[in-house]
């Protein structure tokens, strides 16, 4: 089972949290810091799996993580989970992270330049990063590891979001639409709805 | 500018979303908590908009807002609504917000059993893989138990994302409703074989999971799975069904060797270094489960240890990690094959990498023996000196003291070195282990004998140079070493050398800085070493001398007489007196050594740590009886000071004769040799071991002849450890070639064996200790019982999942599934249940103390009883097992014995079929069927049938909250129930007539209101009409279909002719002759429910509707359409709310004269009166205000606010219903229904 994934940036800021447990936010906090403390002062060259910290699971738990440029990924699963298993998938995680963001490409093609995700999507991103995390994991255990089912069936929600007019739909375009009359020039960086999903390119970050 | 503001402003007010939240803190980095106040604040605004898009962006920040630690539950409310909007977009972010925010806890969680019942069954696959991703995030036992039939037909669902998603909520499910896992277990095994990858891989996950757990219950799918691995390409699978064998192999040594092949296949062949590794992890498995009795898999061994050897090489540090992991568990069995590699191990020593070095280290404990510990601490002492973070040397201290004293000091050959090491231990600065080492130190001068004489110089040095090891004495946590110093030098003083020097050392004014509890042991052990120096002086005739150590004692004992430490205090000023007293005795010329030494006579034997525990209790004494009446509850008691060293206790208790006399002490020395004589669990020490002490330089004293003192640059006095390591190589060669020659001729007869053993440099055997030690158990009580306790956690959910399902699975033995294992299917009873309207007043009901009264004899009793019953219900569940081709009644006198106890308990009504026969209202002529529904006690759908009756008797009046409650409880003693079923049978029930008062325990019958809607061959239907309270023109009728056929009944439609007056609420643009789909398809043999609101006008008048039910029928080879036909009859009552009221709220709309009244006689009611309120309360929805004997007054309300009150009395078999109502029309007709109700019976 795992227990958390966590993911964090290089000074410990969350970046997306998601307990299988239930623990108190303050107590999320605290395993945060912990795990950040543990994880950060280990050399990039060393093992990628940590003995469990005292705040999750004990002897049985173990994190399992990888570091990618300015990012964590952490996961806290128990022994009935193959170490090298969750190194892959986190892997795979964060590879379909970059391909539903940003690539309308076969998976097959990828390779390693795809290995480092960009955090900026992940921070304003956060709710679309866990979709795509809760095609690959559910309840704790692990869902799907084949990416082209992933990134398949997380498309086709997006598709169906999309076809709904997404979050900021009707309301939201009609304020938009009393903001252009007023405004002589549309400001750059106007949000709607999922501009940023489709058009990478456009990504005003 | 000005126009960016005003954007701004306009941006704040309409529409903040995620990205816009997340780059305003980002922007607002001083201060931060001020602005997400702030926007705490609109998002508060925009939750109370009506428009769900813009509380669905609300939520959506929220959920951020979480991440970054805020409290957000008390959104909760809106998470929900956001949950049940019908766009897939909003859905999902109130599905996410919830699995981020939503657990046990949140009370808002049970209004939310509806809307993911019905998103499992919305036609779009994603609203259902939504619904079930967020459930398995917060999914309680009440859901599960509510949900776990319709999680369970979607694991048949057509689409396999929807399938690879039930079937692994299942787990989840299993867990808070450990009753669902019999039930859905075949389907879940048959999903191990289902076509699409994904779902079977999830069927391997939770099979895999339940499994790790209880093994055991799981062997019989070995051969499923051996089938699945050998044809498996997927390695998750394959990694996944590896483990299970992993867990598996322990129970079942064949199993081992059937794997044994096909996995050293597959470690040769694959090239995921992930399948590799769990191969061989589970080789190692098969291996130790096979380690005895199976000599010919040293190969496979070698092949693990050969490829383990391969990833510790490798320059990837994850495999690195994991090789030193694996090979730890071989290590465990078959020590010899790793020790080979020890090289490479302390090679992982060195390793930049801490993980690996703690892996390593970890390793070479298992790895040490007899020829190598030495060496080994050596290296590590080396590392210790290198290491630069104090948590990874401390870890080295632990290990150091681990690897010497495992197996009781099993590989030390030489205690003076490990004295040595202690004390070399001791020069590390700011460990937090000093109390490590100070423990060791006792324990090995305590029960090594003939190491205390060497032991108790080295301490004597300690103490004198306690200023070097205690540079800043409060926070250094090594200066602990010296309560053990001080200890040893003062209990085996007879060993020292200059005891007035070591004496003198005690009480130097710098100990005064030392911590209270170190300061106290050095009081006492002075006064003991006082002991001997006056003895050694008196011996000598030397008075002069004696008195000297006297004065010294005089002047320096009062610094601690001034000591803030209690104890300190208290033993200085004891020992001050007594020393003051001794002087005057002194210049009196007397002999005083001989008694003072009596003081601390006796020796002392190590007791084992957990030898108290295992005192049996003597036979009639009962531990947790109370002696006087319980103190109130508020003292504590439990706050014992925690004793630093277990030692420290046994010194505390030791006897202190002192006015025992020679003669007394020998009489009782004699005594306790007899008593150890007669104790088996006393492993007598050598003879000498008894020795007193007067005869302390005994024969095994060793002078202390390998320390030079004077070494230069070493701190004067400190042993060094590695003269020993060359000593006691020295010695071993001078054995060696003494022995060689001894088996030079033996080995020339065995050959083969002979060369295996030549390539070590000697054989375990050969090496003899340095000293012949003696190392002395530690004492048990008489009787200890030899059970290790190792209590496992009582919390622990999986427990519950330890269920046979074997007799599931086998053909021939097996046990069907019993009727109360049936999943529940969904009951009418829940909507109302949980409307929030209702709750508010319930509580507040005047009876609440006689319910809560109740309520708690109750739960007192389960506590009292749920050890008892527990087992008790194993070892049913296991006689059921062999019972199991009787049926019920005939297994019931057979478990009477065990269940005898349980007489004494408060009846509870009995569940027979017979009786539900009776009691339901169903006009149908059709026993079948309804037994068929009736006879499954446990599922939800009975619930209200045996909740009922007992909330009757608890509160009087019916409280839909308690219900709740309640059916955890039924559960659990449905058991009982059937019991006392049998118990009323046998004892003709007569009981509660007899004593009259007791009328409130007599059991009442059963009931449901579900009637017969209609059936034929192929389905049945059942109903049953409730009021919507928040809605006075809405009913909803809930209709349970039951597939009675062989076949897949889908594609059902429910129509009705609406009249007037009532309509069948259909879904927005259809016409007003559609039908309505029914949501679920039903496989064979299942049932499920469906609702359906109507909106009715006028309800003072019943009316009954037509309707259809079209359905395919579908089998393997034909599917036809088929076609019901039914009426549906909308009583008055079922317009009626059950409502409670107070009695004084009662009284004035009684006054009020608004109300038209009416009356009812019935003729011959043969019942107890409590069980006729019950009928009227739960067949026609009306709560009892008051009760007084055989009358009670009797309140509901019709969803459009009429009141209804009741008057109900019986005398004589005749009951008189005075009622009134502000709806003459609506009220007689209630009355003919009630009429009607009892003229049934």
């Amino acid at each position: 089972m795992i227990k958390a994934i966590l993911i964090f940036n290089n000074h410990g800021k969350p970046r997306l949290i998601r307990f299988y447990q239930y623990f108190a936010e303050d107590m999320q906090q605290q395993i945060i810091r912990e795990t950040f403390h543990l994880v950060s002062k280990r050399d990039d060259n060393v093992c990628n799996f940590l003995e469990g910290g005292s705040l999750i699971g004990g002897s049985d738990y173990k994190l399992i993580y990888r570091h990618y440029a300015t990012l964590y990924f952490v996961f806290c699963v128990d022994s009935s989970e193959s170490e090298l298993g969750i190194l892959d998938l986190i892997q795979v995680s964060v590879i379909i992270v970059n391909v539903c963001f940003h690539v309308q490409v076969f998976v097959e093609t990828l390779d390693k330049c795809f290995e480092n995700v960009c955090e900026l999507d992940l921070i304003f991103h956060m709710d679309k990063v866990h979709y795509i995390l809760q095609e690959v994991v559910m309840g704790g255990m692990v869902l799907e590891t084949n990416m082209n089912e992933i990134v398949a069936q997380v498309e086709l929600q997006n598709r169906m979001e999309k076809s709904e007019g997404g979050l900021s739909a009707a309301p939201a375009r009609a304020v938009s639409a009393v903001k252009n009359m007023n405004l002589p020039e549309i400001p750059r960086n106007i949000n709607i709805g999922d501009i940023n999903i489709k058009v990478p390119s456009l990504s005003p970050f | 500018m000005a126009l960016k503001i005003v954007k701004g402003s306009i941006d704040r007010m309409f529409d903040k979303n995620l990205q816009d939240l997340v780059r305003g803190i980002r922007n607002h980095k001083e201060d931060e908590a001020k602005y997400i106040s702030t926007c705490i604040d609109e998002i508060k605004q925009e939750l109370k908009q009506d428009n769900i898009a813009v509380k669905a962006n609300a939520v959506c920040k929220l959920t951020y807002l979480q991440m970054l630690g805020y409290d957000v539950s008390w959104a909760a409310f809106n998470i929900v609504e956001v949950m049940s909007s019908s766009k897939f977009t909003y859905k999902r972010i109130g599905y996410l917000a919830a699995s981020q925010c939503f657990h046990e806890g949140t009370d808002v969680i049970m209004l939310t059993t509806n809307q993911i019942r019905k998103d499992l069954s919305s036609p779009n696959q994603y609203d259902t893989g939504v619904a079930l991703t967020g459930l398995s995030c917060f999914v309680t036992p009440d859901l599960a138990r509510d949900l776990a039939n319709d999680i369970m037909t979607l694991m048949s669902h057509t689409k396999p994302y929807i399938r690879k998603k039930a079937v692994l909520i299942m787990y989840k499910v299993f867990l808070k409703y450990p009753e669902s896992l019999r039930p859905a277990f075949p389907r879940l095994k048959e999903k191990l074989e289902d076509p699409d990858p994904g779902v079977q891989s999830a069927a391997v996950n939770v099979i895999c999971e339940l499994a790790r757990r209880n093994p055991k219950n799981y062997l019989s799918l070995a051969p499923l799975f051996f089938k699945l691995m050998t044809s498996s390409t997927n390695n998750w699978v394959l990694i996944k069904i590896i483990k299970l064998f992993g867990a598996l192999t322990p129970l079942e040594p064949r199993l081992g060797k059937k794997l044994i092949e096909p996995l050293t296949n597959l470690i040769h062949s694959t090239s995921a270094m992930s399948l590799l590794y769990e191969c061989v992890n589970t080789v190692i498995a098969v291996l130790i489960s096979l380690s005895s009795g199976m000599p010919n898999h040293s190969a496979s061994i070698q092949l693990c240890v050969q490829k383990l050897r391969i990833l510790i090489e490798d320059s990837d540090q994850n495999l690195k990690y994991l090789g030193l992991l694996a090979m730890s568990k071989i290590l465990k069995t078959h020590p010899k094959s790793v020790q080979s590699h020890k090289d490479l191990i302390l090679q992982c020593l060195d390793d930049k990498d801490e993980s690996i070095r703690l892996r390593a280290l970890d390793l070479l404990y298992g790895m040490v023996s007899k020829k190598n510990l030495m060496e080994i601490v050596k290296k590590l002492m080396l590392h210790v000196d290198k290491a630069e973070g104090t948590t990874y040397r401390d870890e080295l201290l632990t290990k150091i003291i681990d690897i010497c004293s495992q197996s009781n000091y099993q590989y030390i050959t030489n205690f003076e070195w490990y004295i040595s090491i202690l004390v070399e231990l001791t020069r590390l600065e700011g460990t937090r282990h000093g109390h490590l080492i100070a423990s060791q130190m006792l324990d090995v001068a305590i029960r090594v004998k003939a190491i205390r004489a060497f032991a108790v110089a080295q301490m004597a040095m300690l103490l004198d140079n306690a200023h070097l090891l205690t540079g800043n004495m409060q926070r250094n946590g090594i200066c602990e070493v010296l309560y053990a110093a001080a200890w040893i030098c003062g209990e085996f003083s007879e060993h020292l050398e200059d005891p007035n020097q070591t004496l003198e050392a005690m009480l130097r004014p710098k100990v005064a800085t030392l911590p209270g509890h170190i300061q106290a042991v050095y009081v006492q052990n002075a006064a003991k070493l006082f002991a001997t120096v006056l003895r050694k002086h008196e011996g000598a005739t030397d008075s002069q001398a004696a008195q000297e150590t006297s004065q010294l004692l005089v002047e320096r004992l009062p610094l601690f007489v001034q000591s803030a430490n209690l104890e300190v205090q208290e033993r200085a000023s004891c020992i001050l007196q007594l020393v003051k007293y001794i002087q005057k005795l002194q210049q009196k010329d007397v002999e005083v050594a001989e008694e003072v030494s009596a003081l601390f006579a006796g020796e002392l034997n190590p007791v084992a740590p957990k030898a108290q525990k295992k005192v049996p209790v003597p036979e009639g004494l009962d531990l947790d009886a109370w002696i006087n009446e319980p103190p109130s509850e508020s003292e504590s008691e439990d706050e014992k000071p925690k004793a630093v060293f277990a030692k420290e206790e046994t010194k505390h208790s030791r006897p202190r004769h002192t006015e025992v006399d020679e003669k007394e002490l020998a009489r009782r020395r004699e005594a306790r040799k007899q008593e150890q004589a007669n104790n088996p669990f006393y492993i007598k020490s050598s003879p000498s071991s008894q020795k007193v002490y007067q005869d302390a330089p005994g024969v095994e004293h060793i002078p202390v002849v390998q320390i030079d003192l004077s070494v230069p640059l070493k701190v004067p006095g400190m042993p060094m450890s590695d003269q020993y390591l060359k000593l006691e190589e020295e010695r071993r060669q001078k054995e060696k070639a003494e022995k060689k020659k001894k088996e030079k001729k033996k080995k020339r007869e065995k050959h083969g064996k002979g060369k295996k053993h030549d390539s070590g440099p000697e054989s375990e055997e050969d090496i003899t200790p340095a000293h012949h030690v003696d190392i002395v158990t530690e004492e048990m009580p008489e009787n200890a019982l030899p059970s290790d306790d190792d209590d496992k956690d009582p919390n622990d959910p999986h427990k519950a999942l330890d269920i046979d399902l074997d007799n599931l699975l086998s053909g021939t033995n097996c046990r069907p599934l019993a009727d109360t294992e049936k999943l529940p299917v969904r009951t009418h009873r829940s909507e109302p249940l949980k409307s929030p309207g209702e709750d508010g007043d319930v509580e507040s009901v005047p009876q609440e103390p006689k319910k809560r009264s109740s309520k708690e004899k109750k739960e007192k009793k389960k506590d009292k009883d749920k050890d008892r019953k527990k087992s008790k219900e194993e070892k049913k569940k296991k006689k059921k097992h062999k019972h199991d081709a009787e049926d019920e009644p005939a297994e019931l006198p057979a478990e009477e014995p065990v269940k005898s106890e349980e007489t004494n308990e408060v009846a509870t009504p009995p569940t027979s079929t017979s009786a539900e026969e009776v009691a339901a209202p169903a006009p149908a002529p059709a026993p079948a069927p309804e037994t068929s529904l009736a006879a499954a006690p446990d599922s939800e759908a009975d619930e209200p049938k045996d909740a009922e009756p007992e909330e009757v008797k608890c509160s009087k009046h019916k409280k839909k909250k308690q219900k709740k409650e309640k059916e955890k409880e039924e559960k659990k003693e449905k058991k009982k129930k059937r019991h006392h079923h049998h118990h009323h049978h046998s004892d003709g029930g007569e009981d509660s007539v007899q004593n009259g008062t007791m009328e409130e325990e007599e059991p009442l019958p059963p009931m449901s209101n579900y009637c017969l809607l209609a059936e034929n061959s192929y389905i049945k239907m059942v109903y049953d009409i409730q009021g919507n309270l928040q809605d006075g023109s809405q009913v909803v009728v809930s209709v349970i279909f039951e597939n009675k056929s062989d076949s897949f009944l889908k594609s059902m439609e429910f129509n009705v002719l609406d009249s007037l007056n009532s309509k069948l609420q259909r879904p927005e643009g259809a016409g007003p002759h559609d039908g309505l789909v029914v949501p679920f398809q039903l496989p064979p043999g299942v049932s499920n429910e469906a609702r359906f609101i109507f909106s009715v006008q006028s309800i003072v008048m019943p009316q009954k509707l037509k309707g259809t039910l079209t359905f395919i029928v579908k089998s393997e080879d034909s599917s036809t359409h088929e076609k019901l036909d039914f009426k549906l009859h909308f009583t008055c009552t079922s317009y009626l709310i059950t409502t409670p009221c107070y009695s004084d709220a009662y009284a004035k709309l009684l006054e009020s004269g608004d109300l038209k009244s009416s009356s009812l006689r019935l003729e011959g009611v043969n019942m107890p009166f409590h069980h006729l309120l019950a009928r009227i309360c739960f067949h026609h929805h009306f709560s009892v205000v008051e009760r007084i004997d055989s009358c009670a007054s009797m309140y509901s309300r019709s969803i459009q606010g009429h009141h209804v009150c009741l008057l109900v009395k019986t005398a004589d078999q005749t009951v008189s219903i005075d009622a009134k109502c502000d709806e003459p029309s609506l009220l007689g007709n209630v009355l003919d229904e009630i009429k009607q109700t009892f003229s049934q019976c």
